[in-house]
């Protein structure tokens, strides 16, 4: 058996790593660099009902160990998804995880329906944590009942396992995991990035457009490990960590707090192959800390 | 599979040629594969809290020797470590990135002014080097807020009629490089340009629909590879490019003004 293999609802995967939603658009741009067919799966760039053409720039700005984003769920809509990006992902070895977004239940329950009946798409992922609309995203996802009440309906109508993607921006993520949990969610997907603010010096404004933004990177890692960490205890579900992974040593902790799998997202900015880089690099690394498999290591903290 | 487009280049030298201006000499493999002049490449600092690579324009690119040049402004905290790299260290450097100057547009036997503002002026230099080598005729304006700014402009008359310009005079014609070339009368088939927003606007409000042109653009970007979406680019048909990716240069004609 392939010590890196690791079964999720609806995912099958070789390899534990996945390429974050909204850190490797729709897999194009990485398709130059090496061939995508290595990666565990690849979470796509959220998709909503209509095209949008996201938020005004400057869009990113740099802060220590990471960044802050907020592109605004920049994407060509359900319909140019399905008939020109997934039909290019056919071509690798790979499932699929659409990132779904909208303003309303009733835009994650139609795109929801379209894609999940795609055949490369393996799963959903309820993006309702993205702090970087103005409306829909992180509303949806900081509030138990409202995020209950999405999932459920999303539910109904999709033809493959539902994800859902939790926000940090709460008080209490184990309120919000435990009710998507119960609402029928298939799985967790977890942190999105945390709100955050730059101001430039000379004007005292905001350096990003949209005044706020995400913060990612490796200054969010503490965070995201305490969550998952919380959330492992709380709920039967399983959970695909992220937050600020760049490393193979960095997957290990997240396993160790309790992720079946991770997603690799700022990294991919950083270094466009650290994900083939990582996956070379995991079985040695899980070896060195005494262990013959992914599975082995899930859940290593609470033991 | 392709050629790794990453690798920790070898520093051939740096050294200071104007006012907090550096040129950087790196030699490796990677080279091989730079061939469109407007390109850039995105570079790891060194400092290790920062951890986004900073994308810098290709200056020159000597295939025989295996090295390239990067000539850049070193102001932020990520350039400013970048600049005290020394002979014999490595750069961690991941490029070519984006979509350059397609010569392959311009007619032989045509005139091509480019204008080059400040830290806009390099990529032009292995223009000109391209351009003269094809038999164009080529003039080069280059812009600079001083006298101490000012770089290339040896160089560039290897290959060029050069023009300076500085906005207080202390070199060359005083003013914008766009009067210059009305004060000059100089006359041209294309217009190729890169520098400061207000400069790339001044040429595209007195050129646009008259003359054929290129303009290289500069957007706060993360990835430099098209993956983040972060710096997009508003065209002429309201559809949004990305800089890093279909530009830095685009066509002057399918721009918009903002």
């Amino acid at each position: 058996m392939n010590k890196l293999s690791i079964k999720l609802p609806g995912l099958d995967l070789k390899n534990p790593i996945i390429p974050a939603s909204g850190c490797f658009g729709f897999g194009r741009e990485f398709a130059e660099y090496y061939d995508l067919s290595v990666l565990g799966s690849i979470m796509i760039k959220a998709t909503s009902v209509e095209p949008r053409l996201g938020n005004p720039t400057p869009r990113v700005a740099e802060t220590p160990g990471g960044m802050l984003n907020a592109i605004g769920l920049q994407n060509p809509g359900v319909d140019k998804v399905m008939a020109t990006e997934l039909p290019f992902l056919e071509q690798f070895n790979l499932p699929i995880i659409a990132n779904i977004a909208g303003t309303t239940t009733e835009d994650y329950v139609t795109v929801a329906e379209k894609i999940s009946k795609v055949a490369n798409v393996a799963a959903l992922e309820l993006n309702i944590s993205c702090p970087n609309v103005k409306e829909g995203g992180i509303t949806f996802g900081t509030d138990a009942l409202v995020a209950a009440e999405l999932t459920k309906a999303v539910k109904q109508v999709s033809q493959v396992p539902v994800y859902v993607k939790l926000s940090p921006n709460v008080t209490h993520i184990v309120r919000i995991a435990k009710a998507v949990e119960e609402a029928g969610a298939d799985g967790i997907t977890m942190i999105n990035t945390l709100l955050g603010m730059r101001l430039d010096l000379k004007t005292g404004k905001p350096i990003i457009a949209n005044g706020t933004g995400g913060l990612s990177g490796p200054a969010i890692k503490p965070v995201a490990i305490r969550m998952v960490h919380d959330v492992y205890k709380a709920v039967k579900i399983p959970i695909i960590g992220m937050g600020g992974i760049m490393t193979a040593e960095d997957v290990l902790e997240f396993l160790y707090a309790g992720a079946r799998a991770v997603a690799v997202g700022t990294a991919n900015f950083v270094d466009p192959y650290v994900c083939p880089d990582i996956i070379e690099q995991l079985p040695e690394v899980l070896t060195k800390h005494g262990f013959d498999s992914v599975q082995d290591a899930v859940g290593f903290a609470h033991r | 599979m392709v050629m790794r487009k990453q690798e920790k280049m070898y520093v051939v030298s740096q050294k200071e040629i104007a006012y907090d201006i550096f040129e950087l000499v790196l030699k490796g493999d990677l080279v091989a594969t730079l061939s469109q002049p407007g390109q850039f490449v995105n570079v790891k600092t060194g400092d290790g809290a920062l951890i986004l690579r900073r994308p810098i324009s290709i200056c020159n690119i000597d295939h025989q020797k295996s090295e390239l040049t990067l000539v850049y402004r070193a102001t932020g905290a990520g350039t400013k470590v970048l600049s005290e790299k020394k002979a014999g260290e490595y750069v961690d450097i991941l490029g070519p990135l984006g979509t350059g100057f397609d010569l392959d547009q311009i007619e032989m036997d045509n005139t091509v002014v480019l204008i080059g503002g400040g830290i806009g002026v390099p990529p032009l230099y292995e223009t000109a080097k391209r351009l003269s080598a094809r038999g164009n005729k080529v003039i080069a304006v280059l812009g600079f807020a001083n006298v101490g700014d000012v770089f290339y402009e040896e160089k560039f008359k290897e290959f060029a009629d050069v023009y300076v310009a500085t906005m207080d005079g202390t070199k060359g014609f005083q003013g914008h490089v766009l009067d210059l070339i009305q004060e000059e009368g100089l006359d041209f088939d294309w217009v190729l340009g890169c520098g400061p927003h207000v400069m790339l606007n001044g040429i595209v409000t007195a050129y646009k629909g008259l003359k054929k042109g290129f303009l290289s653009f500069e957007e706060r970007m993360a990835c430099g590879t098209g993956a983040c979406y972060a710096c997009v680019k508003e065209m002429a048909d309201e559809s949004r490019t990305r800089v890093c990716k279909e530009g830095p240069v685009y066509d002057m004609n399918e721009v918009c003004y903002f």
